[in-house]
């Protein structure tokens, strides 16, 4: 909503600054976006004032001057204006600065006289037309001052960011109300000079009356609850008043033609949108308010020929529709040049079809706007008398008839009951009931006595908002001042909700990432995806983004990519968020996930190593292990061998495949390195809806305690003994399967395995590689003896070689 | 020193680890010089230590030892005599340690700087004691709008542009249907917050993205009012931002009532006026208000017994002011060279 500071003063009086008035409208009714100056372009206009002034020696007309513009120095400025006096103050602009209108001052010289501005005149300013010589200025304030401090000139726009609940605040009248609750003053529609013709008063009728020469028929009460107009005969359609065009500039709204402006500058007081036709062009001479035709066409106001169907209501004439219900007029019988009848139009229709027909046509005005919202159905009748006194006081012409007024069945005000201890409960703080009854009646509504701490609070036609005790609260609440209230911390009890198992699991997952050295990356869920595969939006921002990710490493990659594209090398990125499967029944299925990507140096490249290696895919299977063992909560985890297209190893937590790791083909310049991606299911978050509407299903709320998963093993007290065995491995035994084998024949006193060396080349037969490794045994209770061991190592070498084929390795 | 085989194999194993270890470091030829008298001299702690051990073994253990004393002996004289050669080849370079370079370092990880954001909140709520809720992202339309109290039809909608699925559902515009979800699961007192993604068909500008971290809270119980909501909410503020002004003004919810919007003191120009709070001082950090009953029956709660309060956030944005970040879309980049400013 943009309101003028200077209209809002017409309506109802008070002292605040325009930056007064926007902290006030934001702590009572709606935050302020912006506040405009309307005249920015006369900001470098400064009060100078004449020191010296002496005729010019090569003119009659011209005088030299010497000003004060709070420079330093005093100016030369040489001026024609017969009426520069000595000490008087003007107007002064400086060479640099450029007027209204475009003149672009310099310094330079008038018959061998230098000027360094002008002294302006009220014209040069665009401030009006007299050009009776340079503007005196009547002000104490000292040269040098911008001169719009100096004089009113200028309207402020105030830019209010009006919330859906508040359709009174769409219009000059409603932020005057609340201005006027602010000061204790009265907000009042002021008189307009010639707008005093008496009109009849309104013709109540159901659905069919006349008014002037239009018979009017409303046949869609639904969607058009209330409907009035009057016929205003010979008007003459021109240019509109100076004031008229002022102050619907001041909102940043065009004027058109004095008719036309009329219903505009109305919608900005009352917040009453309306509607002019040319009566002449209403074919059979009527008004009927129907739904549209199907198939039915109109050509809007903004010539564009446009569908409508049965769901929306019209305003037709005898045969076709004229305008589309509280959105556009018609082009047909749009007010023009020639119009000489109009029949204004002023009516409620139904915010809620009007919201549909807006949003089915795709065409916001800013009528739609606050019939959406839902006008003052109350306020029909003064609307239009108001505005019926300003055509004839700005266009001419003469009422004919009385106006009608189609009102089939009144809207009663509501009437709300309100307990006062209900308010204290609610806010934590009394407000006595002398007070509640005087804040709701500051803005407008009706308070009935209280008794036993009731009373019954009737609802201003203009806040359809307000439906319920609780919005009376609110009323009571911002009108009283939120920050009125206190803000002490009392003691509370403690909540019954568990926390959520994801949220733990995210954040442990999340710090070892961190710790692995990853960064935590952010992408959106958007992909291009593909029918089957993936859930598709049903109204995506763009094509290439219309399906959701059904995996993280998709949107990870693109990531990574980007950081290729900055130039960076090691990418090290890690990300935990949602996957979505499509599902056949319902919502999508939705999967927390991990995803990790690395690629490039394993380390900072240090000057002691100056080719410090890439990460490769046993950095990928640690870091895989590393993710899965903190998803795994002291699950076993196991990496199995993939070796399928991309993918390296499924990972496996107790048993189920929850992930993989895997190699990654990224878009990527020649110079990057392999990259390797790992993606882990943390777990499925339900969708299922936990009740029916308005019902609950209660968990229990009791804490379980959550199972260690560290425990403290004695130390050993015996020595442990270890042994070294080479084996020749064939190619296409899986270590993981000889390690095994290793592990069962070695028995319980090994200790531990680890693989120390593979060997390929000299020495070793074509198909085979060498593999070491150290086997460490300890006995609980003795020290094992050399031959102990060996004889262990001897049974494995022979287990082995049974099994698998293999055999030590002898050089 | 002990006599057992083991014993004497492991001592035997460390000497050769570590005298390898220490050629390989050595610059000088004075150093490896030092080495070769440690080892191979008569110093203790050398070679000669362990050949006076072999008597001391079992006759049977005998021979396994001297063949690895033989293997280790050999290995570091070859080694002492390569690297003494390497080093009298290359030019004499006695110079000391510098210590001034720098360090082998590991890489450092990062939370994003959204995530440091929400981990802030979230400590100071616990420490108010909220536990932490969550709840999906795609969305039943009910527990969007519907149980939120959106009238269909209404203008409310249009502060929410919705992701559609084609299927059925929607993604969560915001993170309240979690307060739905909870109310329906576990009887009150009722203390969470939800932190989450949430979405809106908004396209990417310096301030807006299509989708974007919030965090909700929610307090349920009897006799819970607007001062507890005021009084929670500001000493967050204090936490959070250090001892700060707040403002509570109105704003509009379907899903509370009353509903506001509480700002804190521009941090730019202390409340003076800038660019940053639009000449006002003050810069929103979050909507809040008292629960609309129908969200409470909506959830099958007694609205005439139990009274609560919500709140939710944009860590998102907040993360733009803690940390200077001039543009949203920095935040989606994840550019490592952001990201790394964030590491730990
Ligand atoms: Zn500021």
């Amino acid at each position: 909503m943009n309101a003028s500071y200077e209209w809002l003063r017409a309506i109802v009086s008070f002292d605040y600054t325009p930056e007064q008035l926007r902290d006030l409208i934001t702590a009572r009714c709606c935050p302020v976006d912006e506040l405009v100056r309307l005249r920015a372009d006369l900001a470098s206009v400064v009060v100078g004032q004449v020191i010296e002034a002496g005729p010019h020696p090569d003119s009659d007309h011209l005088w030299v001057t010497r000003v004060d513009a709070g420079k330093n120095e005093l100016l030369d400025v040489v001026c024609g204006a017969p009426n520069v006096k000595v000490g008087a103050k003007y107007p002064f602009a400086a060479a640099g600065t450029t007027l209204p209108g475009g003149l672009k001052l310099e310094k330079r010289k008038i018959r061998g006289a230098t000027s360094n501005g002008m002294l302006c005149s009220a014209r040069e300013l665009g401030l009006g037309t007299d050009h009776e010589g340079i503007l005196e200025l009547d002000t104490t304030l000292p040269p040098g001052t911008p001169f719009l401090e100096a004089v009113s000139a200028g309207d402020t726009r105030i830019i209010i960011d009006v919330t859906p609940n508040r359709p009174d605040l769409l219009s000059h009248l409603g932020i005057a109300r609340e201005i006027a609750a602010a000061t204790g003053g009265r907000a009042e529609l002021p008189a307009l000079d010639g707008a005093n013709v008496s009109v009849p008063a309104l013709v109540r009728a159901t659905n069919e009356g006349a008014s002037g020469g239009i018979r009017v028929k409303l046949e869609d009460p639904e969607g058009c609850p209330r409907y009035a107009g009057i016929f205003v005969r010979a008007v003459a359609i021109g240019p509109s008043p100076a004031w008229l065009v002022e102050r619907l500039a001041a909102v940043g709204s065009r004027s058109i033609n004095n008719v036309v402006d009329v219903t505009n500058y109305m919608l900005h007081e009352a917040g009453q949108p309306m509607h002019a036709f040319d009566a002449a062009l209403l074919g059979g001479s009527a008004i009927v308010v129907r739904r549209a035709r199907a198939g039915e066409t109109i050509r809007t106001l903004d010539g564009v020929d446009r569908k409508l169907d049965p769901s929306m209501t019209v305003i037709a004439d005898a045969s076709s529709a004229q305008a589309v219900a509280g959105v556009m007029g018609g082009s047909t019988s749009e007010v023009s040049d020639a119009t000489r009848d109009i029949f204004l139009e002023v009516a409620y229709f139904d915010p809620a079809s009007v919201r549909r027909t807006r949003r089915a046509l795709q065409l916001g005005t800013d009528a739609s706007y606050r019939y959406e919202r839902g006008i003052d159905i109350e306020g029909i009748p003064r609307a239009l008398e108001r505005a019926a006194r300003l055509i004839v006081a700005v266009a001419g012409g003469r009422i004919d008839g009385a106006p009608i007024d189609l009102y089939p069945v009144p809207k009663p005000a509501p009437s709300i009951p309100l307990a006062s201890a209900h308010v204290a409960r609610l806010l934590g703080e009394p407000v006595s009931e002398p007070e509640i009854a005087t804040l709701l009646a500051s803005v407008g509504f009706t308070v009935s006595a209280f008794a036993n701490g009731r009373a019954s609070v009737t609802v201003p036609t203009w806040r359809p908002d307000v439906t319920r005790n609780v919005d009376l609260i609110e009323e009571i609440a911002r009108l009283r001042g939120y920050d009125s209230f206190s803000a002490e911390l009392r003691p509370f009890r403690r909540g019954t909700v568990p926390d959520s198992p994801l949220a733990i699991l995210s954040a442990r997952v999340r710090e070892a990432c961190v710790r692995a050295g990853l960064l935590e990356a952010l992408s959106m869920p958007f992909v291009r995806g593909g029918e089957s595969t993936h859930v598709r939006l049903a109204n995506p921002m763009a094509e290439h983004e219309a399906y959701l990710r059904r995996d993280l490493l998709e949107t990870l990659a693109r990531r990574a990519e980007h950081n290729l594209a900055q130039r960076h090398r090691d990418v090290r990125l890690f990300e935990i968020g949602s996957a979505f499967q499509p599902s056949l029944s319902g919502l999508p299925r939705e999967e927390m996930r991990v995803a990790a990507i690395v690629m490039g140096h394993r380390h900072p490249p240090h000057w002691t190593e100056p080719a410090a290696p890439d990460f490769d895919e046993w950095d990928a299977k640690g870091l895989a292990e590393l993710i899965a063992s903190a998803v795994a909560s002291g699950a076993a985890v196991e990496l199995l061998d993939a070796g399928e297209g991309d993918v390296l190893w499924w990972i496996a937590i107790a048993g189920d495949v929850r992930g993989s790791a895997r190699r990654l083909a990224l878009d990527a310049p020649v110079w990057a390195s392999a990259a390797f991606g790992i993606e882990l299911t943390l777990a499925h978050v339900s969708s299922e809806p936990v009740a029916p509407p308005g019902e609950s299903k209660l968990q229990s709320a009791s804490h379980a305690a959550q199972p260690s998963r560290f425990g403290f093993r004695p130390f050993p007290s015996t020595p442990s003994t270890f042994v070294d065995v080479a084996l020749l491995v064939p190619n296409d035994l899986a270590a993981s399967r000889v390690e095994r084998s290793i592990r069962d024949a070695s028995g319980e006193l090994l200790e531990s395995l680890a693989m120390l060396s593979e060997y390929r080349g000299t020495g070793i037969p074509e198909g085979f590689r060498s593999i070491a490794w150290r086997l460490t045994f300890r006995h609980p209770e003795r020290t094992l003896r050399d031959k102990e061991v060996a004889g262990r190592r001897d049974k494995v070498v022979r287990t082995l070689e049974g099994e698998l084929g293999v055999r030590q390795r002898t050089t | 020193m002990s006599t057992s085989l083991d014993d004497l194999r492991t001592g035997l194993e460390e000497l050769r680890r570590a005298n390898l270890e220490a050629l390989a470091k050595a610059r000088s030829v004075d150093e490896v010089e030092q080495t070769r008298i440690a080892t191979l001299g008569r110093a203790r702690g050398g070679l000669n230590d362990y050949k006076a051990h072999i008597t001391a073994l079992p006759p049977a253990d005998r021979p396994a030892f001297g063949a690895l004393f033989n293997t280790v002996k050999q290995e570091l004289e070859q080694a002492i005599a390569s690297r003494h050669a390497e080093l009298s080849a290359s030019a004499p370079a006695p110079a000391a340690v510098d210590l001034s370079m720098p360090a082998r370092r590991q890489w450092r990880g990062a939370r994003h700087p959204v995530t440091i954001v929400l981990a802030e909140i979230e400590a100071i709520f616990r420490d108010l004691g909220f536990t932490v809720a969550t709840g999906p992202e795609a969305e039943h339309e009910w527990y969007n709008f519907g149980a939120l109290n959106f009238p269909p039809d209404h203008p409310a909608m249009d502060m929410h542009d919705t992701l559609y699925l084609e299927r059925g559902g929607l993604l969560r515009t915001h993170t309240s249907p979690v307060q739905i979800r909870t109310l329906q699961s576990y009887p009150p007192p009722i203390r969470i917050i939800a932190p989450g993604n949430v979405f809106r068909r908004d396209f990417f500008d310096a301030s807006h993205a299509p989708m974007f971290a919030q965090i909700e809270g929610m307090a349920v119980d009897e006799g819970v009012s607007f001062v507890d909501l005021k009084a929670t909410l500001a000493n967050f503020a204090n936490r959070f931002f250090g001892e700060t002004k707040t403002r509570f003004r109105p704003s509009f919810f379907p899903f509370t009532e009353p509903s506001a919007e509480m700002d804190v003191a521009c941090r730019i120009c202390n409340g003076t006026g800038c660019a940053t709070c639009k000449q006002t001082g003050w810069v929103e950090i979050l909507g809040c208000g008292m629960m609309h009953p129908s969200v409470l029956e909506a959830a099958g709660l007694d609205a005439q017994r139990y009274t609560g309060w919500a709140f939710g956030m944009g860590p998102g944005r907040m993360a733009l002011q803690r940390f200077g970040i001039p543009d949203i879309r920095i935040e989606y980049d994840s550019d490592i060279s952001f990201l790394e400013q964030f590491a730990q």
